[in-house]
């Protein structure tokens, strides 16, 4: 028992974030006061379904939000013990890439395609460091040789287009973990890739956080992948946190429906199943969002009178039969209010 | 990249060889007679311009006359200027060098303006630096170039008197010297402005409206989440990529700069090949007209494929072969 996880002081806390855009001169959060912490060494899974707001979140922490469009309206995120959404551009420039990364869903394009491969990961290095020119591609080669790409002496030269997505995606974890940051955070690394090449990529994601120590925040939507790589899980609806805990409590014992529902509708392969459970209906849209009540309440099949006008909060629970009180399982549903 | 080079260059053969069908056409069904300008009718008499015609072949049949224009000009001889009396190619050697000077001087003008200009409005969109910007290039879209032309020489020859207003060097400087190249500088900068202007206008917005674009793109977000400083963000990442469009458009630009130096020349009367062509038409001069016109045509192709070559080497993404 690793009872001293309580303890351990978290690499980033994310306390009370709000984040949104301006739509026709009226604010809209899509981010709704979010907390949770990370620490040091772990990998948490943020799931939810597509819109949920884990690309704002983490474009929050990164300070990457679309400039005058979208914007941080409240919370504090501290890294490291810092609070780095008050830092200006040029601050945050000096953490990111060196020791809070990210890589992104769309490998096609998040590369530069008139730059070669080595350029781009050199870039990361002389960012944030005295490092020459000449030592600079030596180590985008060792990098290289280190995210499993053969021949990188040839690659290192070559530009984006000549490489395949799961090449592509390599090459942008290199980038990310050039400098050894504490933090990754990872949108949807895999999502554009398929099953085979998905399968290597988080492979090496969880060899690389164990070699260098790092944190790890995997976004994702797919439960398949939290199973095998996290630590912790926090499950997002609608710009909410609905429940987190780790990621054992969660698949023996899910609370909140939708966390329910999500894992039904994950295809099992030791079980002949008739039919996939999907979630019928859709995540609202910003502008669409229930002022109070439960946001999932319309695609809720447990859903009761009160849950409309009922604003539920996260909240403690109890795992029955659950000897080890030093986990954590939160949730945010007027199921448990009274247990 | 040597074996593009030769293909295109053998490709310019047949298309040349168009140009120049259409051309000896045109001079053909042009109105007037090439002795129009030259002799007067009424002081000679009718059996000796019949005399100089049969003389010079201009009664053969039109074939033979064709072919042997043809093989004159790819040996290089262009044949005589009727109205100057002298060679083609003396003509055009004596003006060429003041259109090349005139275009290069227009089109670092243009270069410069677009990109110090197109940057800045490109990083700070809808800002009042911005909007003074866009206002300035409309209004040099707008203006046609001969009323600039005629505005500038007004303003800044006739008034403040900081340019010279016709010619392309001073009188009695000595070749060569430091003198000579500033005298050139000064009489060449007002039309190479006014040749230049529409063209960095047009730049301008494009680099603008392309830089936005890509600002927007993910390669610049995953250059911020390395902690690219917001200069090199754009003065690498997004310049480098801006570049591929602009280069596209060289090839364009240089046809219409020789088409503006017709005007622009005339104007200032700039003794270069624009305003050389611009006489030849008025005194019906056609072996001028047609050596110039084939000119033309050879600088626009090898324009193109200029532009072809430099957008394989500014986007890794295409190869000419
Ligand atoms: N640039 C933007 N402008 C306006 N709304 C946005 C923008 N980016 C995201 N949103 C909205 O914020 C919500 C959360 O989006 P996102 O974080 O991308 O979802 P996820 O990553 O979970 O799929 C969605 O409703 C989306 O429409
Ligand atoms: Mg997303």
């Amino acid at each position: 028992m690793k009872t001293q996880d309580v303890t351990e002081k978290p690499i980033l806390e994310v306390n009370n974030l709000e984040t949104g855009f301006t739509i026709d001169n009226k604010f809209y959060n899509a981010v709704d006061k979010v907390s949770f912490s990370v620490k040091p060494n772990k990998i948490v899974g943020i799931v939810g379904e597509s819109g949920c707001g884990k690309s704002v979140m983490s474009l929050s922490i990164m300070n990457l939000l679309p400039k005058g469009i979208g914007e941080i309206a409240n919370g504090t995120i501290l890294f490291d013990g810092n609070e780095i959404n008050k830092l200006n551009n040029n601050e945050m420039n000096k953490i990111r890439g060196k020791d809070m990364s990210m890589i992104f869903q769309e490998p096609m394009t998040a590369l530069n395609p008139v730059f070669t491969v080595g350029y781009q990961i050199m870039e990361t290095l002389i960012n944030h460091s005295d490092i020459s020119k000449k030592d600079a591609k030596l180590k985008s080669i060792d990098l290289l040789k280190s995210v499993g790409i053969p021949r990188p002496e040839k690659i290192v030269d070559e530009y984006p287009h000549q490489l395949s997505g799961g090449m592509r995606q390599r090459v942008m974890i290199a980038i990310a973990i050039a400098c050894k940051p504490k933090l990754l955070i990872a949108d949807e690394p895999t999502t554009a890739l398929d099953v085979t090449v998905q399968a290597q990529i988080l492979e090496l994601m969880k060899t690389i956080q164990q070699e260098n120590n790092m944190s790890i925040i995997l976004i994702t939507h797919d439960l398949g992948v939290v199973a095998e790589m996290c630590d912790e899980v926090i499950v997002m609806y609608a710009g909410k946190i609905v429940e987190k805990t780790d990621v054992d409590t969660l698949f023996h014992n899910p609370k909140h429906p939708y966390t329910k529902a999500l894992i039904q509708s994950v295809p099992k392969l030791d079980v002949i199943q008739e039919t996939l459970g999907t979630i019928s209906g859709i995540v609202p849209s910003l502008k669409n969002m229930p002022e109070q009540g439960c946001r999932f309440v319309d695609r809720c099949s447990m859903a009761k009178s009160e849950c409309r006008t009922k604003t539920p909060t996260l909240k403690p629970t109890v795992d029955l039969g659950q000897a080890d009180d030093s986990k954590e399982h939160l949730v945010s549903c007027l199921l448990y209010d009274e247990a | 990249m040597l074996k593009y080079i030769i293909r295109r260059l053998l490709i310019m053969i047949p298309m040349l060889l168009l140009v120049s069908i259409v051309v000896f056409t045109l001079a053909q069904l042009m109105p007037g007679d090439p002795f129009g300008g030259e002799i007067d009718p009424t002081k000679l008499k009718p059996e000796q311009i019949e005399e100089k015609r049969e003389q010079l072949g201009y009664n053969d049949p039109i074939l033979v006359q064709y072919g042997r224009w043809l093989s004159n000009f790819v040996q290089g001889d262009f044949g005589k200027s009727i109205s100057y009396k002298t060679d083609v190619s003396v003509l055009i050697k004596q003006r060429l060098d003041n259109t090349i000077f005139l275009t290069i001087l227009a089109l670092i003008i243009t270069y410069a303006i677009s990109f110090i200009m197109g940057l800045y409005s490109g990083k700070k969109p809808y800002t009042i630096g911005d909007y003074a910007i866009n206002g300035f290039n409309y209004l040099a879209l707008a203006i046609p170039s001969y009323v600039l032309a005629i505005a500038f020489i007004y303003i800044f020859a006739f008034n403040l008197q900081w340019f010279p207003s016709s010619g392309s060097v001073g009188m009695g400087v000595e070749e060569g010297t430091w003198e000579y190249w500033m005298s050139r500088l000064n009489h060449t900068l007002l039309p190479a402005i006014v040749l230049g202007a529409f063209s960095a206008a047009s730049y301008t917005q494009f680099l603008r409206n392309d830089i936005i674009d890509n600002s927007r793109k993910d390669y610049v977000r995953t250059a911020r989440a390395k902690g690219t400083s917001e200069s090199n963000i754009y003065n690498k990442h997004i310049l480098r990529n801006s570049l591929i469009p602009i280069v596209t458009l060289f090839g364009f630009d240089l046809a219409f700069m020789i088409n503006g130096a017709v005007i622009t020349e005339t104007i200032f009367t700039y003794p270069g090949i624009g305003k050389l062509f611009l006489d030849s038409v008025g005194k019906q001069d056609y072996p001028l007209i047609m050596t110039l016109t084939m000119m033309f045509a050879v600088i626009v192709i090898i324009g193109n494929m200029l532009a072809d070559i430099l957008y394989s080497l500014v986007d890794p993404r295409v190869k000419v072969e």
